[in-house]
């Protein structure tokens, strides 16, 4: 008895609190969200609220399971739930049931299943177990290759089935690994990556090598070039594309801007090289690859978005950036969306008072764009309120992972804070119009058994090692 | 334990900045920007406009003129249109699937999110079965309307139509949306405000698939429609059929007034039309036929556009002015030989025994009588001159509502024309007017213009022996039974009454003053009429027949002014007419004594008859 004691008196029951009250909230807005008055009973089950409230009990049934199974359970069985995962996310390929274009769902009888949802806490413990083998050294080839393979496995296998915005939730885990050591630098070149690739999708791509020049011109002048240096590397540069420019005049060559300027920065580098090897200025040979590394990448960009991208997938980062704008067609959702959020106002209108959500304005309403009716329903109060309780238990959860003695709980624990966040920016970046539309669920809130319950699986196996965090020490 | 601890607050950072920045979007979203709080109205509210009806227009023995017809307009709104069956679609709708098509793209180039009218004034019968299948066709909807009926095709010009209102109106008044219907002549003109009524409005929310969900926070917001003042008119909707009747092919007009009262009871211009005609659908086409293609202009209102010289129902006027300026007296008499010569100037008369004193210059017509008259009156030497005395007879003559704008309730009433003396002296350079340049105001003629509506005043303001209510069409506005002040305001003229009594003798022997009186054919056994012929000279063709006659001549119930174009006398169609029009609405029947007058009348056709004179008259020149 004693072992039941302790674990009720260590478990994190702000968490919990935190959980239960999202999951109510998420439930009386499905409810809002899909009413109708010939089901006027929150508990009616041919409703999705009805349903949604049978999800949520079996959920609580899952989290108590959960919370007896032993802790050292999941780190031991780390790899093989994630090896039975990926497994069944193989199966779906060849076995599922196609729905909206995206092949990721298993129909067994009257239950729809979706794999993709329950690989997500799998691939958490099995990167959290990697990550903290004693073998483990985060800047090492190897290391990293295999912390690749253990992402990009499920992150391919769900972009298969179609599913494109359920894949990239992995790359979250960057920010995981960044936590466990990985240089900055990567997180600062992602960063840069982002930025670049919406440079290159709004402004020609003039300007935006014009931009790669200069700014990394700023860097170099800031990382200890000399005044002399800087300007002598401007005249270079002037002198060489002006020549260019000349020859390509006399020679009768048709040579875009764009092109003299390339070929001026090859030329330029090669003098700039040799005076930073001189003058051992390692800083700035780094700056000169990431300013060849950025041009390859714009050209690169270009094509990906170009070639690879589906069509939907562009017309939706193409609505995002403003690039075209069809509020009746490809920009319906987000059109609707921001309109049922708008109309809100501050203290919004009221429980189900909400028309653009109850008449079926807003697409999947209860599901990816469940936040509208908050949004609507409650205004700014109601959808801050739901934004920060999110939030709160996002970092809740960080510091509960830093509080742990054992790698593998914390590496864990910032995985679930770090798959919350993604979902969260996303889901309420899309219907906001500062994200693309991808359609995954908002945690907690939007309607549906899987995406409940991986993420009650995903948190509360953290709550379980978590009330173990004195036991375990690795 | 390890050295990347504070990472946590790189992390946190990131995720705290993105909330933030959410927070703000919402915060722009939903607070600063209200543009989303419109679009949510537009985009699950529809406004369905409920029309109010129309006021009613009766008679004055509340017979009904004109009252509502429900049709609906079908409107659409082009953004929720799902693609359907247009085959199906068109035959509800009895149109051409191109027509249906270009309706389409009309609609959509109007507004794609504002419902506009895709087809007009569909039938009840058609709504039925329409309104059965309308749910397979998202975004359209019925909007019931109303179009005037006329239970008796008369008195089209008094009571005018309706039109859609152009943008002119739009902006004028913001009560009006495109496709709304306002008077354009008539009463429906100058009462639009008292018998449009109030338009409502219902909100319904409608979801998506622009389904009615129910009506908006239960109707807290919706606006019952005010219905419109019913009107009651002046008119004798009887006499003025009856007078249509008798003006058939026949140019020209007819005014009866109550003298008791100015009002209007009946007001004829020939020929005139079917009120249906410019109804509904077939308006434009009907319109478009009586502008263009009728060289009769039947929309041309005569009673209140047409401008004649009156002729010699003008004589009393001068007779009375004459008398209240005392510079003849009724038993004044003046020679004429054929008409009044001085010197070389000769204005000729009908033969008649000479001299004549006041009454019989009346009965008789006398040009001279009236020659002599006007110079005694611009002449005399208590004005000084002939420019003064001038304006002193214009004075007169304006104080009996003519050369101005009377006032009445109808629109596009013109003022007739009384010349000034400066446009006299402009005109033969002068500046001292000579009364033998103007001589011809004596009798009529010469530059004065004056509106049949104007002849029936003054000849009810003889008939009041001195004073006159404004003509007016309308005695009765809505419940309350309101009428605009100046209706019920006397207006004197400037002769005293009286100096009226040998001017109404001469009008009375006009009818019954045996040999030699002109109006002899208005004579009604029984009544005493008092009446006065004309004979306006025309030079574009035969003269106009022109008689005004009150009656009886104690208590006038009504004074009438008849104009005949190409009439030739006034004895010839004018008395008659006025006669068979005084009976009827004295007696509200034709004795049979004048079965063969009526018939006659009703017979008569001037305008073939014109037609083929001027045919045959043109196969002799060639």
């Amino acid at each position: 008895m004693t072992r039941r004691v302790s674990l009720i008196k260590n478990l994190d029951w702000w968490t919990i609190l935190l959980y239960a009250v999202l999951v109510f909230l998420g439930w009386i807005n499905i409810y809002a969200a899909v009413y109708n008055e010939e089901h006027q009973s929150i508990l009616d089950v041919s409703q999705r609220y009805g349903k949604q409230l049978l999800w949520i009990g079996a959920a609580a049934v899952l989290a108590i399971i959960i919370l007896i199974i032993e802790s050292k359970f999941y780190s031991a069985f780390a790899y093989p739930t994630y090896i039975f995962m990926i497994v069944l996310l193989v199966a779906v390929l060849v076995l599922g049931r196609d729905i909206k274009g995206a092949k990721s769902w298993f129909e067994l009888g009257p239950i729809r299943f979706q794999p993709a949802e329950f690989a997500k806490f799998a691939t958490c413990l099995a990167i959290s177990r990697y990550v903290t083998q004693y073998n483990f050294k985060i800047h090492n080839i190897k290391s990293l290759f295999i912390s690749g393979v253990i992402l990009f496995t499920p992150m391919a296998l769900i972009v298969l089935q179609g599913d494109a915005g359920s894949a990239l939730v992995y790359s979250v885990f960057l920010l995981v690994l960044y936590r466990e050591g990985l240089s900055g630098i990567v997180l600062f070149l992602a960063f840069l990556a982002a930025l670049l690739f919406v440079f290159t999708l709004i402004w020609p791509k003039f300007t935006v090598l014009i931009i790669i020049v200069g700014v990394s011109l700023l860097v170099a002048k800031a990382s200890g070039l000399k005044w002399l240096a800087f300007a002598k590397a401007l005249a270079m540069l002037a002198v060489s594309s002006g020549l260019i420019w000349l020859a390509a005049k006399g020679l009768k060559i048709e040579l875009s801007n764009y092109l003299i300027l390339i070929i001026s920065l090859v030329l330029c580098a090669i003098p700039f090289l040799v005076h930073t090897y001189k003058n051992k200025l390692q800083n700035v040979a780094w700056i000169v690859l990431i300013v060849f590394g950025s041009i390859f990448y714009t050209f690169s960009v270009g094509y990906i978005f170009d070639n690879i991208l589906e069509a939907h997938q562009r017309t939706r980062i193409n609505e995002l950036l403003g690039i075209e704008s069809n509020p009746y067609g490809s920009g319906y959702n987000v059109a609707q969306s921001k309109i049922a959020i708008g109309s809100g106002g501050f203290s919004g209108k009221g429980f189900l008072n909400g028309t653009q959500t109850k008449f079926k304005f807003v697409p999947e309403q209860s599901t990816d764009f469940i936040f509208c009716t908050v949004g609507e329903e409650w205004g700014f109060v109601g959808s801050s309120v739901v934004l920060l309780l999110l939030l709160t238990l996002i970092l809740r959860l960080m510091f509960l992972a830093e509080r742990q003695r054992s790698s593998f709980s914390r590496v864990y624990g910032y995985g679930v804070a770090c798959i919350l966040f993604f979902h969260l920016a996303i889901n309420v970046g899309m219907t906001i119009g500062l994200a693309p539309v991808i359609g995954i669920p908002l945690p907690f809130f939007s309607y549906g058994g899987s995406s409940l319950w991986s993420f009650t699986i995903l948190l509360f196996i953290f709550l379980r090692l978590d009330a173990n965090r004195l036991e375990l020490l690795r | 334990m390890n050295n990347f601890s504070n990472r946590i607050y790189v992390i946190g950072g990131i995720f705290v900045l993105v909330v933030l920045i959410f927070m703000i979007k919402l915060f722009n979203l939903q607070i600063v920007n209200d543009s989303y709080k419109l679009s949510a109205e537009n985009n699950s509210q529809r406004q369905v406009t409920q029309y109010p009806a129309r006021g009613l227009i009766y008679d004055r023995n509340g017979k009904l003129l004109v009252y509502n017809q429900a049709v609906y307009d079908v409107m659409i709104i082009p953004r929720q249109v799902k693609v359907f069956d247009t085959l199906d679609f068109c035959n509800l709708l009895g149109i051409e699937k191109l027509d249906a098509i270009k309706k389409l793209a009309k609609a959509k180039k109007y507004s794609r999110r504002k419902a506009s009218v895709f087809l007009k004034q569909l039938s009840s019968e058609r709504y039925a079965v329409l309104q059965e299948k309308l749910y397979k066709f998202p975004g359209f909807f019925v909007q019931p309307r109303t179009l005037r009926k006329y239970p008796r095709q008369s008195a089209a010009h008094a009571l005018g139509y309706l039109n859609e209102v152009n943008n002119k109106e739009i902006k004028a008044d913001s009560y009006y949306k495109q496709g709304d219907y306002i008077g354009k002549s008539g009463i429906e003109l100058t009462y639009e405000k008292d018998l449009r009524g109030e338009k409502g409005k219902k909100i319904y929310w409608v979801d998506v698939y622009n389904r009615i969900k129910g009506s908006y926070r239960d109707g807290k917001f919706d606006k019952q429609p005010v219905s419109g003042k019913d009107l009651v008119s002046t008119l004798d909707i009887d006499l003025q059929e009856y007078g249509e009747l008798l003006m058939q092919n026949k140019k020209g007009g007819i005014v009866a007034i109550e003298p008791s009262s100015g009002e209007i009871l009946a007001k004829i211009s020939s020929p005139g039309y079917d009120p249906e005609m410019l109804v509904g659908r077939v308006m434009g086409k009907n319109y478009k036929a009586l502008v263009q293609n009728d060289s009769l202009n039947p929309l041309f209102d005569r009673a209140l556009m047409a401008q004649y010289p009156p002729g010699s129902i003008f004589k009393m006027v001068n007779a009375l002015i004459g008398l209240q300026e005392k510079v003849i007296s009724p038993f004044t008499r003046f020679e004429c030989h054929s008409g009044y010569h001085v010197g070389s100037f000769t204005m000729g008369c009908h033969a008649h025994v000479s001299p004549l004193d006041m009454r019989h210059s009346i009965m008789h017509s006398c040009n001279a009588y009236y020659a002599n008259t006007f110079r005694y009156i611009v002449e005399s030497p208590k004005f000084g001159s002939v420019n003064n005395g001038y304006d002193v007879w214009r004075n007169h003559v304006m104080s009996f509502g003519l050369g101005k704008s009377l006032g009445t309730d109808l629109p596009h009433e013109l003022k007739g024309s009384i010349p000034t003396l400066d446009s006299y002296l402009k005109l033969y350079r002068r500046k001292n007017l000579r009364a033998l340049n103007v001589i011809s105001l004596s009798i009529g003629q010469g530059e004065l213009l004056i509106t049949p509506m104007q002849m029936a005043n003054m000849c009810a303001a003889i008939a009041n022996r001195g004073y006159y209510y404004t003509p007016h069409i309308i005695k009765a506005v809505g419940e309350e039974k309101g009428i605009d002040e100046k209706y019920i305001k006397r207006n004197e003229t400037s002769v005293d009454s009286s100096y009226f009594t040998p001017i109404i003798d001469g009008m009375e022997m006009v009818i019954t003053g045996g040999e030699g009186s002109t109006g002899g054919l208005a004579a009604i056994p029984g009544i005493r009429v008092c009446g006065k012929t004309g004979t306006v000279q025309n030079p574009h063709g035969d003269d106009h027949s022109v008689f005004v006659a009150f009656a009886p001549r104690e208590n006038p119930q009504i004074a009438i002014l008849v104009y005949v174009e190409n009439g030739v006398w006034g004895s010839r169609y004018g008395a008659p007419i006025a006669g068979l029009m005084i009976e009827k609405y004295i007696r509200g029947d034709i004795s049979d004594s004048k079965k063969w007058t009526e018939k006659r009348m009703l017979e008569a056709d001037l305008i073939h008859q014109a037609d083929a004179e001027k045919k045959i008259s043109e196969s002799n020149n060639h």
